[in-house]
Parts: structure tokens; C-alpha cells; sequence
């Protein structure tokens, strides 16, 4: 299989940080009005929006594609609003590809952007008993940190990696992200800060687990043709989307679940959902994970980049670590993993953080990622997670 | 006088504090196991929700993986003042090839668990108001 592509005409971010001054709707229009002029494309030529919703604004965010269009200026485009926890902008953006590839549109803008409290994330408030994520926190304190510090022992065990090893990325992320005009933290740190910061989740300290942010992120895709039309020469094109659900049974226990899926009938007690993303977006874009030049994972911790390292394919399971070590993985290496900064220099922004993906994909193949530049970037990937079994992951090339 | 004693959920766990059980599923169709039995993954090749028969689940497994929460979770988890750090642990229960979730009861020391421990079912308070007890599964060493 191989799906046809869309052009990426432009791309935008607002800054991530705390902005308690703005709503996500002032931080998501600067996001767009700056992928609009990246484009040359006028807010009044868009025929198509895509939101990715954030569901701690209230009814504004839960209808964003309304709720941008209108800041915008209603001009009349079809909308579509969309929700799949951290993967909403990699839905956002395959609904425009729909309606760019079927025909329906030409031209696209796809916004995400949240404004959140601070602290760890919670679930919906109110009485929910039948809702897995409300059961997680009532009836044992599960939150989400508390999954990365499993997943980070169970690393320990099973593969000798050590907690420096982990400390290790943040430093390398801290490396890449000082460069990045839109991340939040410009501080490179040091495995000594690394470890002065207090355990969260053991072996997890705070430096390595990420905090959440506000942020907004926005693209201007089109059709191949159209892009032409207009002009557009060295065409950043999106080879891939994986939006894909779980196979069952998911052997490795996942938020918000307290308990995993029973591998009695499969066998395969190694089975995760985590593979299966990755491998929908190369057999879309029909290529393999060694065609990669650089990747954009998910790094909710630091020991969960080193998950991702396998979950896409870099490298057996067990050997991470090793890729890190030699450098693999720094910008420089063989392929740079998070030469953006990734979630340890930005924090997490829910519903703009895989549109952000994109918006790096597209600076680093354009050659425009001042300071933090992959030589040569030709072909590029993100992937993440959305909680209860969301996949997201885009393919991108030039 | 002693407490009412509640579970803090209902139907996941018999109340017997001598002989505590996981309350679960499995489907007749593939033999695969839930927990809890409605809320957890759905096996496609079972068919639907009245194959799943109710089952009590194994008491004893080993420590899949653990971790702490060294600062009070969100709402609406119940927090006791002052707030006490607690273990997580996942535990892998080798019958239903299934890992479950559950605090560690107080007093475990981190050091003396690992990957692959033994741990046992127990229960105990999750949170208590000036009547009640709200009761939980936790795990506890063997």
C-alpha cells in the first residue's frame, strides 16, 4: 500500500509556555495567521479547517474548528473538530488529507491549541465509575508519570539500562531544544541537574518528565496540484498517516487501563500498540524505518524516548541505550531522534503537540531549523500515543 | 466502635479480608481474560459482552514493574493528611497472562522489591471518612 501525498505550504507555532494572559483561541490564531503568511495563503483562500479539540477550555474547546474559523472571520469553509487525546492533531491533519485527496478541497488549515492549569493533568471531574480513566486515579493514584516509571523499571530489569542512562536524554533534549525559538525551556541541563531534581515517579525525576504546557501549532496542506499552481518549488509532501487503533490483545499495560490486555489466546506477551503505529505509517509511505533521517517521538519521560527508539524501529529491543550512547540519536548523529527539543524542552500541549511534530518535520526537510539543523534531512517521521488507543503518526519528505 | 467497611468500587473485588479475590472475566469463545471484566480491552474473535463469564482470579503473581507516587495525585484519588508516598506496582499473574495494577500496602520498602518479586493479593483502606472505611485491592509481599 501507498497512499497518495499532500504539500505542507506552511507551517506555524505560538511559543509553548504558560501564558495565563491569553485563551487557547488568542494562541492558536498566532499559530495560523503565522502558518498563513509562511504559505502566502490568505486566511480568505482556505476552503477546509481541521481543529484539534482541547477539552479543558470547555465548550469553545470542544468545538475548535467552529471556534478558530469564527476567530478568523467566519468566511463560510467547512470545518471539522476533532478529539483523540494527544494524537488530535495527527486526526486533525488526516481528516484535511481526506478532504484534500477525495477532492472535496484544495487547500487546508489545521489548528491545535490548548491553555491548561498547571500541575499534572486530571481526569474529567464528577462521580464516573464506568470511565477506566476516573477508576485509575480513585482507587490507586495512577496518574500518568506513575506509567513512565514503570516503564522505566521495567527497562531496568529487563535490559541493565540505569538511571543516568535516562537522565541522559533529558540532557541531550535540553542540547537540541536551546536552539528552538518555540520551545519553553531554553536551558541546556546537566545529568547533576537531572539528579538534584526530586523523584516524581521512580526512578523518574522532574526534569525527565514532562510538564504540561500551553501552546498552539498550525499547518497549511494542500494538493499536490494546487501547490504547483501556486508555485511552490522543493514541496514538503506528507508520505504517510497512521491514525490506527489497537490490535487486541495489547500485552503491555497503557493509559488509562489498570490493568493489561490477557495474551492467553495470542501468545505474544510483547505485543504493544506502540509497534503497530509506526508500522501503519511506513506501509503508507511505503518505506522503512532505515530510510529515516531524523524522527520526532513522543518523550512524556525521558526513559519513554528510549521505548520509542524500538517502537519505530532504530533498533532492537534492549538497545536504545547503545544508540544514545554512540551519539546516534544527538543532531550530528546517524539519526537525530527530537532534534527540536521534544517534549523535555517544550512540556506537552495536547491537542497542538503532533500538529507541532509536523511543523519540525517541515523546518528540518526545508533546511530552515536555525541551530539545530540535521544535515541533509530528506525524510523525516513523528510518532505518539493518544491515550485509550489513539495512534498517531506522519510521515514526511521532500 | 469500629468503621462501616464499603468497597470503593463495586464488583471488582470480593470483600474478605481472609481470602481476597479479583473479580474478573473470561470470554467461553477464546478463553482470553478481563479485568476489570467490563472496562478492559475487548477481544474482537469473542462474541460480545454476554460471552464474558465472571471468574475470581488468581491471588498470587510476580512484580511485572513498580514505580512511586512521591507527590499526592489528582482528584479523585482521596488524599490523607498528611500526604504519604506510596508504591505502585503491576503484577503479572502467570494463569490469565494478565498484569493488574494496584498500590503496595503501606510499610513495603522500595529496596525490597524488584522485577519479578512475589506479590499477593490483600486489601485495605483506600480512604476513610468519619463512618466508613472505603476498602481497595492492593499487593502485598508473599
Amino acid at each position: 500500500m501507498s497512499v497518495a501525498e499532500i504539500a505542507v505550504l506552511g507551517v506555524g507555532m505560538h511559543k509553548w509556555g504558560k501564558f495565563p494572559g491569553k485563551t487557547f483561541v488568542d494562541i492558536g490564531v498566532e499559530a495560523a495567521n503565522s502558518a498563513l503568511d509562511d504559505s502566502g495563503i490568505g486566511w480568505d483562500e482556505i476552503q477546509f479547517l481541521s481543529g484539534a479539540n482541547t477539552v479543558r477550555n470547555g465548550y469553545p474547546g470542544w468545538v475548535s474548528a467552529s471556534t478558530f474559523a469564527n476567530a478568523l472571520g467566519f468566511q463560510g469553509c467547512q470545518i471539522a473538530s476533532s478529539y483523540a487525546a494527544c494524537a488530535s492533531g495527527a486526526t486533525a491533519l488526516s481528516i484535511a488529507r481526506s478532504q484534500i485527496l477525495s477532492g472535496i478541497c484544495d487547500v487546508a488549515l489545521v489548528i491545535g491549541a490548548d491553555q491548561v492549569e498547571k500541575g499534572m493533568f486530571a481526569p474529567v471531574p464528577g462521580e464516573r465509575p464506568n470511565d477506566v480513566d476516573w477508576l485509575r486515579f480513585r482507587l490507586m493514584g495512577l496518574s500518568n508519570p506513575a506509567y513512565f516509571g514503570m516503564f522505566a523499571r521495567r527497562r531496568m530489569a529487563l535490559y541493565g539500562d540505569r538511571q543516568d542512562d535516562f537522565a541522559a536524554v533529558k540532557v541531550k533534549n535540553s542540547q537540541h531544544g536551546v536552539n528552538n525559538p518555540n520551545a519553553r525551556y531554553a536551558k541546556e541541563f546537566t545529568i547533576d541537574d537531572v539528579n538534584a531534581s526530586p523523584v516524581v515517579a521512580d526512578p523518574l525525576r522532574l526534569l525527565e518528565i514532562c510538564s504540561t504546557s500551553d501552546g498552539g501549532a498550525a499547518l497549511v496542506v494542500s494538493s499536490l496540484e494546487y501547490a504547483r499552481k501556486k508555485g511552490f518549488k522543493d514541496l514538503v509532501k506528507i508520505a504517510g498517516i497512521s491514525t490506527v487503533s489497537p490490535v487486541y490483545p495489547n500485552a503491555i499495560i497503557d493509559m488509562p487501563y489498570f490493568a493489561s490486555d490477557s495474551w492467553v489466546s495470542s501468545g505474544d506477551k510483547d505485543h504493544t500498540f506502540k509497534n503497530q503505529i509506526a508500522q501503519h505509517a511506513y506501509k503508507e509511505a511505503g518505506i522503512k524505518p532505515s530510510d529515516l533521517d531524523f524522527a520526532e517521538v513522543y518523550d512524556l519521560s525521558s526513559a519513554y524516548e528510549l521505548d520509542w527508539y524500538e517502537h519505530i524501529g532504530l533498533c532492537e529491543k534492549g538497545k536504545a541505550r547503545e544508540l544514545l550512547h554512540n551519539g546516534d540519536t544527538r543532531i550530528g548523529g546517524k539519526v537525530p531522534v527530537n532534534p527540536s527539543g521534544g517534549l523535555g524542552a517544550f512540556g506537552e500541549a495536547i491537542p497542538a503537540q503532533a500538529i507541532a511534530q509536523v511543523c519540525e518535520l517541515t523546518w528540518q526537510l526545508r533546511g530552515e531549523a536555525t541551530g539545530r539543523q540535521v544535515e541533509n534531512a530528506k525524510v523525516g517521521m513523528s510518532i505518539n500515543y493518544g491515550m485509550f488507543g489513539h495512534g498517531s503518526s506522519v510521515i514526511a519528505r521532500i | 466502635m469500629s468503621k462501616n467497611r464499603v468497597p470503593a468500587v463495586e464488583g471488582m473485588f470480593r470483600m474478605d479480608f481472609d481470602n481476597p479475590q479479583l473479580i474478573g472475566g473470561r470470554s467461553k469463545a477464546t478463553g482470553t481474560y478481563y479485568f476489570p471484566k467490563e472496562l478492559s480491552g475487548s477481544d474482537p474473535l469473542a462474541e460480545g459482552s454476554t460471552d464474558r463469564e465472571e471468574v475470581l482470579l488468581s491471588t498470587e503473581g510476580t512484580i511485572w514493574s513498580f514505580t512511586t507516587a512521591s507527590y499526592p495525585p489528582a482528584l479523585p484519588y482521596q488524599i490523607t493528611e498528611p500526604f504519604e508516598p506510596f508504591i505502585i506496582c503491576a503484577v503479572e499473574l502467570e494463569k490469565e497472562q494478565i498484569v493488574v495494577c494496584g498500590q503496595m500496602m503501606p510499610g513495603i520498602d522500595i529496596d525490597d522489591i524488584d522485577v519479578g518479586t512475589k506479590a499477593k493479593l490483600a486489601l485495605d483502606v483506600l480512604y476513610e471518612d468519619n463512618e466508613t472505611e472505603h476498602i481497595v485491592w492492593k499487593w502485598d509481599l508473599v
